[in-house]
């Protein structure tokens, strides 16, 4: 439920390009959500629904990519690609693994209408 | 600039809000109450075409305010620690039980407590029980504390005014003048994405939950310095297999540092209090993992070939 505390970030990070850029509507949000940022894209969706009305973004296509997680395999050495942190290597099943992308979650653009 | 003793803090991000404005103080407490407003939780500052690039973390926010109270307690001397768990673990009890053990084993030193939970001032009622003081910090609907809530409830601390009353030097980074317990919200999937600016984050696992923990919240577990495996005396009564844990802490986090505590009966209790009290070696809970090289120190070594030799006994390979 953190998802709704984070949709309120967004909100506000995107207010606050409405005051620095001067705009009044946003069109398009395009976020990123990594497969190991924590973050539930479904959840954050919802909350960002349940909050946008009355703000810049209201009616906006908000569109969230959601990057695969990727960690370094210190036996295969090599980097490969996992949907969470419990998961062992997919090539030789060995773990632990090292994290290297996939963990954030950002606001990436913004496509605003100038009325 | 620090209201409450004048210290220098320039770095305290700008929030667009007086603090009065966004959360319910108990003017005889200082307990803090951020679910007062219509949403049930905190949201700071919800108030032709072109292309606008953010490309910024969503919660870059919480991290400068985290930084700086990072930078605040360095420069207090507070050593700020994380506590998290699910709801029942036995965070409360294990910190009224270091409360006393400390009072014996470093009697001037001060320690206070703030506690997080979505309703009600029960646990910081039982910290002031023991004679330290308690800030009790309450989310409303909220899942986790962030770290503006734990800024502005150190400023209500008198620990906060406490190490800067004097000329207080502090000739060491470790230093440490004061310990800062943050009890978070019992909930182990939220609270592992907010930094706080603690030194680092200690997750509490109690025996009566199951071994499987690490690998249900593996972001929890990625993200401690230390597991703390409470209610060991209840593992004649329970069915948790202690290496196995270990081994599924350690598949998430190879250097998750472990200490099987009874907080009720005592047991492991000098060697929490070891952990906690000063010394060089600490990593911060917001560093990467440390990579190994020929200058680590031993505990760092110790740590890597407890990882390899928990790999090696998954993978079904004797260790002689």
């Amino acid at each position: 439920m953190h998802e709704i505390g984070l949709a309120g970030d967004i909100v506000r990070m995107v207010q606050d390009a409405a005051a620095r850029d001067r705009f009044s509507r946003v069109a398009q949000l395009r976020l990123e959500a990594g497969a190991l940022a924590g973050v539930e894209p479904d959840a954050l969706r919802f909350a960002l629904d349940a909050l946008v009305p009355g703000t810049v973004l209201d009616g906006a296509e908000i569109t969230i990519d959601e990057p695969p997680g990727t960690a370094w395999c210190g036996q295969c050495a090599a980097t490969v690609e996992i949907g969470s942190r419990a998961e062992a290597c997919p090539d030789c099943g060995g773990y632990p693994l090292r994290p290297t992308g996939g963990t954030e979650l950002r606001v990436l653009d913004l496509v605003v209408v100038d009325d | 600039m620090c209201t409450v003793c004048g210290c220098s803090t320039p770095n305290r991000p700008r929030s667009s809000e007086a603090p009065d404005t966004y959360v319910a103080v108990d003017r005889a407490t200082g307990d803090l109450h951020y679910g007062t407003g219509a949403a049930g939780v905190s949201v700071v500052g919800l108030g032709a075409t072109r292309t606008i690039a953010i490309e910024a973390d969503v919660l870059g926010a919480n991290r400068r305010f985290a930084e700086h109270n990072r930078a605040h307690f360095a420069a207090h001397g507070v050593r700020a620690f994380n506590l998290l768990s699910s709801p029942g673990s036995g965070k409360t009890t294990l910190l009224c039980a270091t409360i006393h053990a400390l009072r014996q084993r470093a009697p001037t030193l001060p320690v206070s407590v703030i506690e997080g939970d979505q309703q009600t001032s029960v646990d910081a009622d039982r910290i002031r029980a023991t004679g330290a003081p308690a800030i009790q910090v309450n989310t409303g609907r909220g899942c986790h504390l962030d770290a503006r809530m734990v800024g502005d409830a150190f400023a209500r601390l008198a620990l906060h005014g406490h190490t800067h009353a004097g000329d207080h030097a502090h000739p060491h980074a470790d230093a440490t003048d004061a310990l800062l317990f943050i009890e978070n919200v019992g909930n182990l999937v939220c609270p592992a994405l907010w930094d706080l600016g603690e030194a680092a984050k200690v997750v509490v696992l109690s025996v009566t939950e199951g071994e499987d923990k690490p690998l249900k919240y593996p972001d929890m577990f990625a993200a401690a310095t230390l597991m703390v495996l409470n209610k060991i005396d209840l593992l004649p009564h329970v069915a948790f297999d202690v290496e196995r844990c270990i081994a599924n802490a350690r598949r998430i986090n190879p250097a998750v540092e472990v200490l099987r505590v009874s907080a009720t009966r005592g047991d492991g209790m000098d060697a929490w209090l070891a952990w906690l009290l000063p010394r060089s070696d600490v990593r911060p809970s917001a560093q990467p993992l440390p990579v190994v090289d020929p200058a680590a120190t031993e505990a760092a070594l110790r740590d890597r070939i407890a990882m390899l030799e928990a790999a090696l006994a998954a993978a079904g390979v004797e260790v002689p």
